[in-house]
């Protein structure tokens, strides 16, 4: 553990897990609103939007994340000449949000649209029968149904995210993967302490973020 | 559609008249999106002959669309076998009687789930070699880093379908004198297999995707030969990232495919097991990509 005592060293590991804690929290939420715009056009009657909503699944959901960041870097910053700041390492940074946001927006959006799909249709069909109005019945009857049965499969769409925002290092943000690197290439005598305090920090809170979800989405789960 | 049938009523008819002028107004809003794109291709001179044509050439897909795809597939083949092993061999080991078999498994598998993969690749591609004193092979690398992870999710995914198979299956396999093994191996793990099938599946493509992580390590796969390096030939960054995305789909689409034909036959023959409801077993911290999580 004695890499760890030298501060530029714990600097670097406080850095590169600052950077996937911003990258997640800022894809979660980039992802959780177009996640579920998308989901809305998916179940639109609108053919149009049904049919852009499942384009975009379709094609990011299948594609690579890693392509995803290599193209949000080399396509859209260097040769289509997008750029989201002027300070590089933050240029790096946006770019890896859209790429990571656009990614994961497509899982939420599956996830949404198959918890609309657990409310059976007989919720909706009572609702209007007694007389409940076309916004009363999403308000009050299927959302609520919905985002229960959504809230376990979302929890494990964000800490995949969590994860997958160790590849935004592709494109050189000094993230925890690439801190990593550096200090293994540093202190080849301790690759073992350094890898497991690298992969110790990402178990110690994503394992009980996991059986947290879990544990909600029981208790909050629709008894039928 | 299930989804129209739960939302909305039956469109009569002034729903029928918004719905078409919604239909126009967002197609022109489309519309109007993929010129500016076009516009913006245009702009930076992307439509440019020299920079699409390298794709009409044999040689571009000899010389490194293809061997690249092949790297892909022989990496993403390899790690599947093994993962499919590790998953059965970490499931029986978690669902074992001895709490010294099952606590160790269990450890093991919450763990390497947790663990970013590109966290763990780099570990094996820069850490091991200081240990060994060897050199890394790159293919393995990748290949043990997939296998580490996906087989952590897959040994989850069969302990939930094994929980999932009807007591009376292993009471009667019990009954009529079969040992505890003979039980695992011939009972409960075939029907578990078929009842997960479409997880496994989907966790199947996560593998595939993940392969592409092998280009930060330079091992010479679909993203590195046929994009990377065609691209410091022909200067043609953008035109091949989107070739190798559409090959990517192509490979993916064909495996969701297949799942749900998989999935339409098991059901048909009507001897499956209940797939597993329980939930809160799959969340966990597994599926990259929240595949496994949204293909549950």
């Amino acid at each position: 553990m004695s890499v760890f005592s030298d501060p530029t060293n714990r600097d670097v590991y406080v850095t590169g897990f600052l950077w996937i804690l911003k990258l997640t929290l800022a894809s979660s939420v980039c992802a959780l609103v177009l996640g579920t715009l998308l989901a809305a056009m998916r179940v639109s009657p609108v053919p149009v939007l049904r049919g852009f909503g499942a384009a975009w699944v379709n094609i990011f959901r299948n594609t690579p994340l890693t392509l995803i960041v290599f193209f949000c870097y080399f396509g859209l910053y260097s040769t289509l000449g997008f750029t989201t700041s002027n300070d590089l390492e933050l240029n790096n940074y946006w770019l890896g949000v859209v790429g990571l946001s656009v990614y994961t927006a497509a899982f939420v959006c599956e996830a949404i649209r198959s918890g609309i799909n657990t409310v059976p249709a007989g919720q909706a069909e009572a609702a209007r029968a007694i007389g409940m109005t076309f916004r009363q019945t999403l308000t009050s009857i299927v959302l609520p149904q919905a985002g229960r049965a959504v809230i376990a499969p979302l929890g494990s769409i964000f800490i995949a995210l969590a994860k997958n925002a160790t590849i935004v290092g592709t494109i050189g943000l000094m993230e925890s993967s690439n801190a990593m690197k550096q200090l293994i290439n540093d202190n080849g005598n301790a690759v073992f302490a350094i890898f497991f305090v690298f992969a110790g920090t990402f178990a110690v809170v994503l394992i009980p973020t996991g059986y947290g979800f879990g544990w909600l989405a029981d208790r909050l789960a629709v008894k039928r | 559609m299930s989804t129209d049938a739960v939302l909305y009523d039956h469109p009569g008819p002034r729903a029928r008249a918004r719905n078409r002028i919604l239909t126009v107004v967002f197609g022109v809003l489309l519309l109007a999106l993929l010129y500016w794109i076009y516009s913006k291709f245009d702009d930076k001179g992307q439509w440019a002959v020299a920079l699409w044509k390298p794709f009409t050439e044999a040689s571009t897909w000899t010389g490194a669309i293809l061997p690249g795809l092949k790297n892909t597939l022989a990496a993403a083949l390899v790690a599947m076998v093994l993962s499919l092993a590790f998953g059965v061999i970490f499931a029986v080991g978690r669902l074992s009687d001895h709490w010294w078999l099952r606590l160790p498994s269990g450890v093991v598998v919450e763990f390497f789930r947790a663990v970013p993969l590109l966290l763990m690749m780099f570990f094996i591609f820069f850490g091991i070699p200081f240990v060994t004193e060897e050199p890394m092979s790159n293919f393995w690398a990748v290949v043990i880093a997939l296998t580490l992870y996906n087989g952590s999710v897959l040994a989850e995914a069969f302990r939930a379908g094994v929980r999932a198979v009807p007591i009376g299956q292993s009471e009667a396999a019990y009954a009529i004198g079969m040992r505890k093994g003979q039980v695992m191996s011939q009972i409960l793990i075939p029907q578990a297999a078929r009842a997960m099938l479409p997880v496994i599946v989907s966790q199947l493509v996560v593998l595939v995707k993940d392969t592409a992580l092998g280009y930060i390590i330079s091992y010479s796969e679909l993203l590195q030969l046929g994009v990377n390096n065609l691209a410091a030939n022909f200067g043609n960054v953008l035109q091949a990232s989107i070739v190798a995305a559409i090959i990517y789909i192509a490979i993916n689409a064909t495996l969701t495919a297949a799942a749900s034909w998989l999935a339409r036959r098991t059901r048909r023959s009507g001897r499956v097991a209940r797939p597993a409801t329980g939930r809160s077993v799959l969340v966990g911290v597994g599926g990259a990509g929240g595949e496994a999580g949204a293909g549950a």
